[in-house]
């Protein structure tokens, strides 16, 4: 497969970028769309060119490393997965592609694609924890948890912190990213004691890291590779006021 | 080099708490003035850090990624072990030791493998407290399962995340820490050289990956938590940047890399469909609970799977392995769909792929069951292979999974360098020739939640340190090698990128190092390697600078996965045996199965390094069996 492809292009932090075009031919259809990316590198290094910077890890959908905007969709246009995931024969041949990195103020561009998502470790590190020393635990079993309910704990936890969330919203919100371990923490009996320390700090940080409010837009859902629910946004919300009451 | 395991004296079951008893302590006041570096927020490297400011010691914790959370850990599906017995099925710490010593083909050390038993359990409640969601029954107690061929139903699992959501946890607690100022993180930093002072572990040189600056620091002990080396075989299920140059530059300092050869190799992932290909991916070990094994009777079938009835279809596992079927360990299933592929059997385009059908199971249990079990495994398969599993057969073939050699360490978990400890997948010591099935993620939390916090202060409460701060000149001396090293890379200006020597690398390693290895292919691959690499410093092409670059990453990597491949390849030709993930094919009974060698072999082969132009030096740390009798696996 032959595509065209406009990717952007900003060599730093505080340097200006552009969209630059390139021609990539014979693509296999069953090639990702980062080992597109990979054979278009080789061939820029070949002509002496620096190669395009992106992040990417497990390639198998679950690190969370990847995620770029293709032609303006959070992790390109299939739902339910990562960049990653995402294979050639999901475009038509010959079809223009342009790819950005996230676009988000938290998120500030570090070089071509590559993004500073670290505002996601400093939410995280003012509460989405249990504080427990370890070796301080009781026996596993020593408190169930409803399968119903920890099930649903499950379907929150399986974010993967990549924040095609953030890039998805016109608000550039965090709030899918942070209700996800909210949530989970919420609805699991271990979570209780701190709860309301816990919302109350991770939404004072996700404030300070200059994230939006919920555009209500559902965008976030919609582009989610896990498929996490705006229904923990409301579970989020609910906690926020349940620790401004009680 | 004298290699003392310092494992304690007494019963196998009493040894670990003696020694906890045995160890010096430091007193919690003055933890604080002790400085640990840990390399790597895997599940060990995430968990030690944690525990160890949990303590009260002063933590500096660094990895690759923009965070902790990214590391290779979070791939593992399947579960984690313990014999936590809450099936009734007569499981225990006994059990689940005796299985890992035999599962690991009698090349472990007793000690350490009970060890890892008797704290597994410590695991569980440790995870479910910070909040990891294991999957439960109806009652709300947590669900077990059989993983791997075990016969008791050990494995503690959260739906096909297991790895996820423990290393989530393991994160959580080390965010706390951060958070609470315990532990100073840094992000895209890739250590780049170990710093000795007086011969022991004083600091790392680590390269700022979105500068490129080089930058010191200081600590009074190092602990290296950074996964294995599968990547010297090009494609693997690891992560794409996971690399071996922190082990690797350790062991140019001095620390021993032990059992390199033994890898292993995962019989179910998703084959390679072209050359642009980067990874390959797992598909979970359960799958084969239900789907068959098979290809076709007729070499080269040009046949698609649904048109060759069921009489012209060889079931290859069935056939051979009447009573584990298409459930024999992972070793014997990659040994034999290899066999069939060479013969002229396999199928899909590159006729290097065996089928995993379940239209049997689909026709048993019907098509909604089969989507309960196994729904997210069958949807990435179909959106990375474009076949439909319900539908049709997958296609599997076997792939580099994981590396049970590493650096070498002691019972305390310290490689032969003195302040230098080695957690998780990047030590040797617990899995033997083959790991079992749940016990990586078991073995990287062991380390770090409840192994390494009690034997580092031994260490810290018994040494005397001298002054050591990023001023002293092995710093600088460890800086200037490291920037040398980075010049030189950036000024070859040959014809060839870093990834294709890498492809080259990994073509070799499979061909000659993979799945059935012998004295002529190995000797041919040493010296095609040795070749590879007087052409890679010949003829690299690098584009780019000192900043952020992501070539000059790849290209330090395959420089160091160059040496390690050779190194691991003469590990392999001097290991006359076949046992676990090494089978030579000179050493194996007459049906086909793996010969061991305890009369010759029963040690743990420790490399030592002697210099860019001397052959390494191979130390032997002798292994005692007094409790698992060695016998011949079998699984007719």
């Amino acid at each position: 497969m032959n595509f065209t492809l406009d990717i952007w292009r900003q060599s730093g932090p505080r340097e200006t970028g552009k969209l630059v075009t390139y021609k990539i031919s014979d693509i296999p259809a069953d090639a990702s769309f980062l080992e597109m990316l990979d054979v278009l590198n080789e061939e820029l290094v070949r002509k002496g060119d620096e190669p395009i910077a992106f992040d990417h890890d497990c390639r198998e959908g679950i690190c969370g490393s990847c995620g770029v905007m293709v032609n303006g969709r959070a992790h390109g246009p299939h739902g339910g997965i990562a960049t990653c995931e995402l294979r050639m024969r999901a475009f038509r041949d010959g079809e223009h592609l342009v790819v950005e990195p996230w676009r988000a103020k938290p998120f500030p561009v570090i070089k071509d694609l590559v993004v500073d998502r670290t505002s996601f470790d400093r939410i995280m590190q003012r509460g989405g924890f249990v504080s427990v020393k370890t070796g301080g635990a009781p026996d596993a079993n020593a408190i169930p948890v409803p399968k119903v309910i920890a099930d649903e704990a499950f379907d929150a936890a399986a974010c993967i912190g990549c924040g095609a969330c953030v890039a998805a919203c016109k608000n550039g919100s965090a709030m899918l990213f942070v209700s996800a371990k909210v949530s989970q923490l919420a609805l699991l009996p271990q979570g209780d004691a701190e709860r309301t320390a816990r919302v109350q700090g991770m939404i004072a940080q996700m404030d300070e890291e200059g994230f939006g409010s919920c555009s209500n837009t559902y965008a976030c859902e919609a582009e989610c590779p896990k498929e996490i629910s705006v229904s923990h946004i409301a579970r989020l919300n609910r906690e926020f006021l349940r620790s401004q009451v009680l | 080099m004298n290699l003392d395991a310092k494992i304690p004296s007494g019963p196998i079951e009493k040894k670990w708490d003696s020694h906890r008893f045995n160890l010096k302590l430091v007193n919690p006041a003055n933890k604080r003035k002790y400085h640990i570096i840990v390399v790597g927020t895997g599940l060990a490297g995430a968990s030690a850090a944690a525990s160890l400011a949990d303590l009260g010691y002063k933590v500096t914790s660094l990895c690759y990624h923009e965070s902790p959370r990214r590391a290779h850990s979070i791939a593992a599906q399947g579960g984690i072990n313990a014999p936590k017995n809450y099936t009734n099925e007569g499981d225990s710490i006994w059990r689940l030791f005796y299985d890992t010593v035999k599962g690991g083909d009698y090349r472990a050390r007793e000690a350490n493998v009970y060890r890892l038993a008797q704290v597994s359990g410590n695991i569980i409640d440790q995870c479910v407290a910070q909040g990891v969601p294991f999957a439960r029954e109806y009652g709300g107690l947590l669900d077990n399962r059989s993983f791997g061929g075990a016969q008791v139903s050990r494995t503690f699992y959260a739906r096909g995340q297991t790895g996820q959501q423990l290393l989530l946890g393991a994160y959580s607690a080390l965010s706390r820490q951060v958070g609470t100022g315990n532990i100073t993180f840094h992000d895209r930093r890739e250590m780049m050289d170990l710093v000795l002072v007086n011969g022991q572990a004083r600091g790392i040189i680590v390269r700022n990956m979105k500068t490129g600056a080089l930058e010191r620091y200081a600590g009074h002990a190092v602990v290296l938590a950074t996964g294995g080396y599968g990547n010297t075989f090009y494609l693997s299920t690891m992560a794409k940047a996971s690399n071996a140059t922190a082990i690797w530059r350790a062991y140019k300092k001095g620390a021993c890399l032990a059992n390199p050869c033994f890898t292993q190799i995962h019989p179910t992932c998703i084959p390679q469909s072209g050359a642009y290909q980067s990874k390959l991916t797992l598909m979970s070990e359960s799958l084969r609970n239900d789907g068959r094994i098979w290809v076709p009777k007729q070499k080269n079938d040009p046949r698609p799977p649904h048109q060759i009835p069921e009489a012209e279809r060889d079931y290859y596992l069935e056939r051979r392995y009447p009573s584990f079927g298409n459930l024999v360990p992972r070793d014997v299933a990659s040994r034999a769909a290899k066999k069939m592929c060479d013969e002229g059997y396999g199928v899909g385009p590159t006729k290097l792929s065996v089928y995993l059908d379940f239209s049997d199971a689909v026709h048993r249990l019907g098509k909604q069951k089969i989507a309960e079990k196994y729904g997210n495994l069958f949807d990435m398969y179909h959106e990375i292979a474009g076949d439909n599993p319900y539908e049709t057969p997958m296609r599997i073939y076997p792939a580099i999974h994981y590396t049970m050699g590493g650096l070498w360490v002691d019972y305390n978990l310290m490689s032969t360098i003195p302040g230098l400890y080695v957690l998780g997948e990047a030590n040797f010591s617990d899995h033997g020739a083959n790991r079992l099935g749940a016990s990586a993620l078991m073995q990287g939390l062991a380390d770090g939640y409840f192994v390494l916090p009690y034997t580092i202060g031994d260490y810290l409460a018994g040494t005397n340190f001298e002054n050591a701060s990023i001023d002293n000149p092995a710093f600088a001396d460890a800086e200037t090698t490291t920037h040398q090293q980075i010049k030189r890379l950036l000024s070859i200006n040959g014809k060839t990128t870093a990834d294709a020597f890498h492809r080259s690398l990994g073509k070799i390693m499979w061909d000659k190092v993979g799945i059935g290895r012998n004295k002529q292919g190995l000797s041919e691959a040493i010296s095609a390697i040795r070749k590879l690499g007087e052409e890679f410093w010949k003829d690299l092409k690098l584009t780019g600078g000192e900043s952020m670059n992501s070539e000059l990453e790849r290209a330090g990597r395959v420089a160091d996965f160059i040496e390690l491949g050779e190194l691991l390849a003469r590990d392999a030709l001097h290991r006359e045996e076949s046992c676990g993930g090494h089978f030579r094919e000179e050493y194996q009974t007459e049906d086909g199965e793996a010969r061991r060698n305890d009369e010759q072999f029963a040690y743990a082969a420790a490399w030592e390094y002697t210099g860019p132009q001397s052959e390494p030096k191979l130390n032997k740390e002798p292994l005692m069996f007094e409790h698992v009798k060695p016998s011949q696996r079998s699984y007719k």
